[in-house]
């Protein structure tokens, strides 16, 4: 059997009172794409900050490449800072609101983990990010300051940030909620460009045209809990759950 | 030749007490400046990533100190240090108090432009694996340091006029040595208006460099 | 050392003190008042169409907002006598102060008449009324709600400010702590009392602008 590049087991996650991921498994095999639909208040940003240790965790474990992130052991004991920041490394994340630091430029934007988490000499880290941002077709726009950029091409940038770092996973959370109608197709084109080339990716999505057409498996949270999972076709053609065809309905597939 | 009794006349018989006067004052708000810099960075950096105690404790520290009127710290420092075995001249207890005001300006308005820096940034520093002080010195110091240099600008041109305060305790700044010369001469308009001149040129000359400086750090957009 | 706090000394003289701190009130109360007026005239002077208006507003900023609040008491306490002009020193003191918040003023109120939609005013001119009746009825009100919190703020420091008036022995709290000071050697005890009373009331005072912002703020 392969090791799966990305597993969680039964998470559990609180805020105050609140259970927001009731028991969540989930895995991802090197090369998965994966999205994660369902009504606002499900919990699928809440486990995707989760898997890049934005949020905190009660119970269970997430692994990547086999190593368990975030806390270690039966007791669930968490782990130390610099630890957890070499854990995150290993996944990459892109937002809703892009969130790019705006006192850099493009080209900076993508240099400083690398030269600051990877100890690369700059000439190094340069050519990286010069390769990354041309394949996000902003080579013309690594001077611009975030300020000079549309919201696309922001988003774009924070994707080569992303995958720059050459993670083992891609998170994406909501990538293009925050962005103008006619901004949203290219991003999305980066984004199933890089799903063609094997990357391995995790994705909250709305767009659900989108979710159909680069998946390989399309899962379905509802109350803190996945209720459905499997192949876009069956999960968007002929939905088992009443719920998932209602949410189905009401967003317009 | 410029006759005796006149302004200019006057001007130049008290050349280099006014010469000392400016410099005191210059050196004094310098001085203020620089070590509330230093002492309120501190207390902005606890303000926002401090334990509850150590928060607690600056925070009675800033507000005790910002309710009170500045020309009240210069007296009581004044007066007080000594009294409980701390010698210092008037310009050094003047100092005390110049720097104890500057820095709580200068805390209040650090923690404020941390705190209204968006938690993205913060998040998204620390998904591509950077460490909280990587954090903090690459992300959110410069973006902090922009958003506090024009209030900043604002306390260094408040801490050149609150230096006439140290007046009232003896240091013979540039407003003292006025009241000095107009004592002998009686020249009170004169001198009164000479000195507020000066006053407004070094006020004024930080403030246009300071919009310079703005504009030099300004983001492109 | 070998300093024992006693306070008996202040506290006897306590009712002084209240009495420096209510004139030092008084003194803010009147001149953010007189501000009001000459910092409203300014703010629309800096909007004016007219070239010399705009100006002689600017010129008194920056005049005032440069140079230190003592340099301008001493001026008109000692200068103005000399001209002709013969003031008590309260009353001296209370046209600098007054004059000195108009600068400050001036800044706020023109802040928060350029961040009034222009529709406002186009609106009220729609109606039919004239360009004076749209400033006083439409424009000016909802500037003072708008520019409340800030001008609360400044009716803070001036109250502050209001210790400089100890340096002509316009007597109030400074002006009574140092005589106090000065008479009884209680010094701790003396400024301890004296910042303590100007905290309170700067806590008081804040919390008092708290609840009229909200009350007087504008439902949405």
């Amino acid at each position: 059997m392969v090791q799966p590049i990305l597993q969680i087991e039964n998470l559990h996650k609180k805020f105050k009172d609140v259970e927001v991921l009731k028991g969540v498994d989930l895995s991802l095999e090197t090369g998965d794409v994966v999205s994660i639909i369902g009504s606002s208040g499900s919990g699928k940003t809440t486990l995707l900050r989760c898997v890049n240790m934005l949020e905190e965790f009660h119970q269970g474990r997430i692994l990547i490449d086999g190593e368990e992130i975030g806390y270690s052991g039966p007791r669930h004991k968490a782990r130390k800072e610099s630890e957890i920041a070499r854990q995150r490394a290993m996944t990459g994340m892109v937002f809703q609101q892009f969130n790019l630091f705006p006192h850099m430029t493009a080209l900076r934007n993508v240099t400083l983990g690398l030269t600051k988490v990877k100890k690369m000499p700059a000439e190094e880290a340069n050519a990286i990010a010069g390769k990354w941002l041309a394949r996000v077709g902003m080579s013309d726009r690594c001077d611009h300051h975030p300020g000079q950029l549309s919201g696309g091409q922001q988003q774009r940038v924070a994707i080569a940030r992303a995958v720059a770092m050459n993670p083992k996973v891609m998170l994406f959370d909501e990538v293009t909620s925050a962005l103008d109608p006619e901004l949203v197709n290219e991003v999305l084109n980066v984004i199933k460009d890089l799903a063609n080339e094997g990357m391995t990716m995790l994705l909250v999505t709305h767009e659900m045209k989108f979710a159909f057409e680069v998946s390989d498996r399309v899962v379905f949270m509802n109350q803190g809990r996945i209720e459905e999972e499997g192949p876009p076709e069956e999960l968007f053609r002929k939905p088992k759950s009443q719920r998932l065809a209602e949410f189905l309905k009401s967003s317009k597939f | 030749m410029v006759e005796p009794g006149t302004f200019l006349y006057e001007l130049w018989v008290s050349r280099w007490a006014i010469l000392d006067g400016f410099g005191t004052t210059v050196l004094v708000s310098m001085l203020a400046i620089v070590l509330g810099t230093i002492l309120g960075t501190l207390v902005g950096l606890v303000l926002v990533y401090g334990g509850w105690v150590s928060r607690f404790l600056v925070r009675i520290y800033v507000d005790f100190v910002r309710g009170t009127p500045v020309f009240v710290l210069v007296l009581a420092s004044f007066y007080l240090l000594s009294q409980i075995g701390i010698q210092l001249t008037a310009f050094q207890a003047g100092l005390f108090a110049l720097v104890v005001f500057c820095s709580t300006h200068v805390g209040e308005n650090l923690r404020g432009a941390l705190q209204s820096l968006p938690r993205g940034q913060t998040e998204a520093a620390k998904a591509i694996g950077l460490t909280f002080p990587q954090i903090f010195v690459y992300v959110l110091a410069p973006q902090a340091l922009r958003q506090a240099l024009p209030a900043w600008i604002n306390t260094a041109t408040e801490m050149v006029k609150a230096s006439t305060l140290l007046s009232v305790i003896g240091v013979a700044e540039l407003l003292l040595v006025s009241r000095q010369i107009i004592s002998r001469n009686f020249m009170s308009l004169e001198f009164y208006f000479f000195a507020g001149l000066i006053y407004f040129l070094i006020d004024y000359a930080i403030e246009r460099a300071g919009k310079a400086v703005e504009r030099r750090v300004a983001l492109p957009s | 050392m070998g300093y024992t706090l006693n306070f008996g000394a202040v506290w006897r003289d306590f009712d002084l003190l209240l009495s420096g701190l209510g004139l030092g009130l008084g003194l803010a109360i009147v001149s953010i008042f007189a501000g009001c007026w000459i910092g409203l005239v300014a703010a629309f002077a800096m909007n004016s169409k007219h070239v010399l208006w705009r100006r002689v507003a600017s010129c008194y900023v920056t005049a005032i907002r440069n140079t230190p609040l003592l340099v301008l008491i001493l001026f008109s306490f000692f200068v103005l006598p000399r001209l002709g002009i013969r003031l008590g020193k309260v009353e001296s003191f209370t046209v600098t102060l007054s004059i000195y918040a108009g600068a400050y003023l001036t800044e706020v109120f023109r802040g928060a008449l350029l961040a009034l939609p222009r529709g406002l005013r186009e609106a009220g001119l729609a109606i039919g009324l004239t360009e004076w009746q749209a400033k006083i009825w439409i424009t000016i009100p909802i500037m003072l709600r708008n520019a409340f919190p800030a001008l609360g703020n400044n009716f803070i420091s001036l109250f502050k400010d209001t210790s400089l008036a100890a340096a002509i022995a316009v007597p109030e709290l400074t002006f009574y702590a140092r005589q106090i000071n000065v008479n009884t050697f209680r010094v701790i005890e003396t400024w301890l009392v004296a910042s303590l009373m100007y905290v309170a009331a700067c806590y008081l005072i804040a919390a008092g602008l708290r609840f009229f912002e909200r009350r007087l703020a504008i439902s949405r």
